[in-house]
């Protein structure tokens, strides 16, 4: 078996990862630059990552962020995962395809329409704008990605199990607690990274819901940028690029390596 | 010395004052224009073990999942121990299932997954405790109680899906499929276990197979269904000799079916014409209106082929061998008879093969007796 790679096909990978990650390799690159021109290398230094953290501008927007992303995110697994069951589940209700459609019509939603409806509809309800309408945005797009995740597991999870959980005296939520969320915990665990993620880096909807005290870190460093590019900013985007890297790693480990061990199980519980 | 009692035979369908644990009254369930159970009466008895068989599609599986109340019927009444269980939803009610998937919780080990309807009750946690302990000894699973269901081979998850389904102690039981998964020995190891099993539990069990020999070795009673109505209901034995249809005689087992118009010959015989100028075969049968057509069924085993006609046997019959299938302890013969029909006879090895005095393309004679066969008009 021909296990070496072609040369042609060394080549055309390594143009595709290099179009796909050199921007972001020169950035982390420039981060650890000594000197303050953002194009001129003059030495390693650590020095812009020590001054970002005496930025309190840079760290309340950090801070407004991840407490976004852990709400959002965190609203966007439960409603997303009932989405999903209910998709998944309910067979053919009236009404189903609009209602899958809607829950997945986000996904193609450019993101300035998205943030713009909830602008006017935060305006009409005369809610303040602040760090709870940016969850609110946050959720209602990140949560179709969450149903996509679970809902696909949910297609492949044997419904008998469900059914003995009921036959042996379970109610239908005591049986969906007990029996089906263990063991789509991976699926949810991974929607919830992506959602985190998604909205980690969210610009757009978050420019157009946030409130004069609740600026999240993607629109600080937008508008930072505008007065020219400072190497803090490459410092605090590596740090950003880590987090994001990490989240999205880990959420397709966590759901590649525990739905194929689960699935094992199961296909073991299923079949002799 | 000692006389030998009659042995006390377990059939509460014969006794009139036997009340059944499990009435369908005419039940009929549809899916959209799909009628899976039509206008179906059903009577199932405390301890029995019920078989329902049929093909694929016949309603069997419905008409469980029924009783387990995973469907409702859209006509009609189902009682168990005389309460309309329509209303109950699964949970409430006093029936197990154990799943064709045997759906074992990956999650959870053995013994938990035997307790987890025992959790559900009121129990007390030692008696939760004793209860799975208990289970596990019936099903021989007491070394893997703290296994997890991929570690275990495909013949204990079967028994811990049913000492799951057992551990309730539920007036009734139903198993679906249970045993499709197993290959042959298991399968049938397991049968017989299953059977001690349901006797020393003593629950009524329920089992829906679509193989014919499971069926038979189980069951207590047999219900043979197609197309969402009861066939014939029946011990395995009685299915097996007085078939009530051609589609029941054909189903279980092998048999040979000839087509003929039936005539009286006397008491409770009739003589059926089914070819022109062949002999007609003499058969038992009673209430046969003359020229009635008629289908003549006979197993291959109560066949004898032989190079002369038997004397003993009323009816006698020339054929040729086309075919010999060699089984070791039973040989099948394919033959032909003068008409061109196609029939097959089983006859025991009982000599060695080599002295045997026929062979292909031989002519032999076809011998069976008045009541070796039935005569069906359906």
């Amino acid at each position: 078996m021909n296990r070496r790679l072609s040369w042609f096909n060394v080549t055309t990978l390594s143009l595709g990862f290099a179009f796909l990650y050199l921007p972001m390799l020169i950035l982390i690159i420039y981060s650890f630059n000594a000197s303050k021109l953002v194009t001129v290398w003059a030495g390693f230094s650590t020095q812009w990552y020590v001054s970002l953290m005496g930025n309190q501008q840079f760290l309340d927007a950090a801070w407004v962020t991840l407490r976004v992303a852990f709400f959002s995110s965190t609203l966007a697994t439960v409603l997303g995962t009932m989405a999903a069951y209910v998709l998944v589940r309910a067979g053919r209700f009236p009404g189903r395809t609009l209602f899958s459609g809607m829950i997945y019509a986000p996904l193609v939603m450019p993101d300035v329409i998205t943030g713009l409806s909830l602008l006017l509809l935060f305006i009409a309800i005369n809610l303040d704008r602040g760090i709870f309408t940016i969850v609110l945005a946050h959720t209602t797009f990140s949560m179709c990605y969450v149903s996509v995740v679970v809902s696909s597991r949910l297609m492949t999870f044997d419904r008998s199990l469900e059914e003995a959980a009921l036959d042996l005296g379970c109610t239908p939520f005591d049986a969906f607690r007990s029996v089906t969320l263990p063991i789509i915990t991976p699926a949810v665990i991974s929607g919830w990274l992506l959602a985190f993620t998604l909205s980690l880096d969210d610009l757009v909807i978050a420019s157009f819901t946030a409130g004069p005290s609740s600026t999240t870190l993607p629109i600080r460093i937008f508008s930072s940028v505008r007065l020219g590019v400072s190497p803090e900013i490459n410092a605090l985007s590596t740090i950003m690029i880590s987090i994001v890297a990490v989240g999205v790693v880990s959420a397709s480990l966590v759901s590649k390596r525990a739905i194929i061990r689960q699935r094992q199980e199961e296909l073991a519980g299923v079949r002799a | 010395m000692a006389q030998s009692k009659p042995q006390n035979v377990f059939a509460p369908w014969d006794d009139p004052n036997e009340v059944p644990l499990i009435r369908f009254r005419n039940v009929t369930k549809r899916f959209g224009t799909f009628t899976a159970i039509d206008s179906l009466d059903l009577d199932i008895y405390r301890k029995e073990f019920f078989a329902l068989l049929g093909p694929s599609g016949c309603g069997k599986t419905t008409l469980m999942r029924m009783l387990a109340g995973f469907e409702t019927p859209s006509e009609g009444k189902i009682t168990v121990d005389d309460v309309d269980v329509g209303p109950i939803p699964p949970n409430k009610r006093p029936v197990n299932m154990m799943f064709q998937s045997y759906a074992l919780f990956p999650h959870l080990t053995v013994e938990d997954n035997i307790a987890f309807g025992l959790k559900r009750s009121k129990m007390s946690r030692d008696e939760i405790t004793a209860r799975v302990t208990e289970m596990l000894r019936l099903t021989r699973l007491e070394k893997f109680a703290r296994r997890k269901p991929h570690q275990i081979s495909g013949g204990q998850r079967q028994r811990v899906a049913l000492a799951r389904s057992l551990a309730k102690a539920p007036k009734l039981l139903l198993l679906d499929e249970p045993l499709g998964a197993l290959d042959r020995k298991l399968r049938e190891d397991t049968q017989f276990e299953l059977m001690d099993i349901q006797e020393k539990t003593g629950t009524t069990f329920v089992i829906v197979t679509h193989d014919q020999e499971e069926a038979m070795t189980v069951a207590s009673r047999v219900a043979v269904m197609d197309h969402g109505r009861i066939v014939q209901v029946d011990t395995p034995a009685g299915i097996y000799e007085t078939p009530n249809s051609v589609y029941v005689a054909d189903f279980i087992g092998d048999v040979n079916i000839i087509e003929g118009n039936a005539s009286p010959a006397g008491e409770g015989r009739v003589s059926i014409h089914y070819a022109e100028g062949a002999q007609p075969i003499i058969a038992a049968a009673d209430h046969i209106p003359d020229g009635q057509r008629v289908s003549f069924a006979i197993r291959p085993e109560k066949i004898v082929v032989g190079t002369e006609p038997d004397p003993d046997r009323t009816n006698q019959v020339r054929g040729r061998i086309v075919d010999i299938g060699y089984l070791g302890n039973v040989s099948t013969y394919h033959l032909e008879l003068p008409g061109g029909q196609k029939f097959s006879a089983q006859m025991t090895n009982a000599r060695r093969l080599a002295r045997r005095d026929f062979t292909w393309d031989d002519e032999v004679w076809l011998s069976w007796t008045e009541t070796a066969g039935v005569v069906l008009t359906e």
